[in-house]
């Protein structure tokens, strides 16, 4: 078996196995650093740029930079935490984010970040988007104002042999995902489930679900987003 | 000392934050051994009587009348506090902001499914009633805003510990639970 690779991540040692990412490497080591567009076992693809870290004064994405050995990681510091508010508030003028609304929301990731940080309100002034949504699946329901354009859904939501049922289309401002509408057709219960599960926001809905969990009881209610990672290192 | 003075206003809001408000329950005696309230909807005052120190708004703008309102309350308040996800960013309202102005008032008074009655085709066109805008802006748009409590309604006490540091001029307690957006 190979080596581990030594490395720090504000200033505590951790180990890294050969080839991990600096976000899986920290994971396993009970580092929490924050992401939104990052799924274990996915391909990673550093759309959110949330988890950027500091290496030798550097800034670079953790979910795609590999541990290195002797790396020394800057996480949780103000300079790293004031750039990922400013994304996160960037994220909900660039959309239409009304989370009074949302089934999605407690449990959803940008607004668990968003608490986090202690977001008041943004910097940034909000653009109120025209977006269209897509309700022509049978399960699944594509509310594109939420979308906060992670890639998770294409990259994660595949059928039996393997095709993402989610890609980009158009660019630069009207980029937008959209479903294949004949490979999702006849798409199962659990698969529409899965997908409403991948997507960190309320964009992918599965129909006929929602707003199932009474306030107080939803996932990030009471638990701030990360506060489940433990450190491993005594 | 006099004590300091608190008004507030709904714009375009549901008055959820007015309800939330008296949601600090028993503390409301508390409240009113602390601050005087001025032009509210709480004590029913409807005109300014005098300059007051603090401006809870509920409620973004989504008429000439919110506007007014809000404007006047910059004038008479020292510390202008948005109150609730639609005075921070239109909430509710706002889902209107990407559909033509036209559109929402024709489905309203014409071709909605509860329209029935309005034969002779009326839009709303008398003078005395406030202008829609072309759509809901959030208040800190129109006027500068201090401070923002955002929710959906706001927590009780998310209002109260604000309203409690805005007072003793202590640091607000921000507890994780408290901060909600809806």
């Amino acid at each position: 078996m190979s080596e581990k690779i030594k490395f720090t991540i504000d200033g505590k040692e951790c180990y890294a196995e050969p080839g991990q990412t600096i976000l899986e490497a920290a994971l396993d080591n009970g580092v929490y650093i924050p992401s939104l567009c990052y799924l274990k076992d996915v391909i990673p693809a550093g759309s959110c740029r949330i988890c950027n870290v500091k290496v030798a004064g550097r800034f670079m994405t953790a979910c795609t930079t590999p541990v290195a050995m002797g790396m020394e990681v800057e996480n949780d510091i103000p300079e790293l935490n004031e750039l990922r508010v400013s994304i996160i508030e960037m994220l909900f003028v660039s959309g239409n984010h009304f989370c009074p609304a949302c089934e999605k929301s407690g449990n959803c990731e940008l607004q668990a970040l968003a608490y986090k940080y202690t977001m008041m309100v943004p910097r940034y002034p909000y653009l109120f988007p025209e977006k269209k949504p897509d309700s022509g699946n049978k399960k699944l329901f594509i509310d594109r104002n939420r979308c906060i354009l992670c890639k998770r859904c294409i990259r994660a939501v595949k059928d039996e042999q393997g095709r993402s049922l989610f890609a980009f289309k158009n660019r630069g401002n009207e980029l937008a995902i959209s479903l294949d509408h004949e490979l999702a057709e006849n798409i199962s219960d659990e698969l529409a489930e899965e997908a409403m599960e991948i997507c960190p926001v309320g964009s992918i809905l599965k129909k006929e679900k929602g707003f199932q969990q009474p306030i107080g009881h939803r996932k990030f209610d009471k638990q701030a987003i990360g506060s489940d990672i433990k450190s491993v290192i005594k | 000392m006099s004590k300091p003075v608190v008004a507030t206003t709904s714009l375009a809001g549901c008055f959820g934050c007015h309800m939330s408000l008296l949601d600090i329950d028993e503390r409301i005696l508390d409240l009113i051994e602390l601050v005087e309230f001025n032009k509210s909807p709480i004590d029913d005052i409807k005109v300014f009587t005098k300059q007051c120190d603090i401006g809870l708004i509920e409620g973004g703008c989504c008429n000439s009348e919110n506007v007014e309102v809000l404007r006047a309350f910059r004038k008479q308040c020292k510390i202008l506090v948005s109150l609730g996800e639609c005075a921070i960013m239109g909430g509710l309202p706002a889902l209107r902001n990407g559909i033509p102005i036209k559109e929402c008032i024709d489905e309203a008074y014409l071709n909605g499914p509860t329209v029935s009655e309005n034969t002779e085709k009326i839009l709303p066109n008398d003078d005395e009633l406030p202008m829609l805008l072309d759509k809901v802006y959030p208040c800190h748009e129109v006027v500068k805003i201090d401070y923002y409590l955002p929710g959906c309604p706001p927590r009780a006490d998310l209002i109260w510990n604000a309203l409690i540091a805005l007072v003793t001029g202590d640091e607000m307690e921000l507890p994780y639970e408290v901060v909600k957006f809806d």
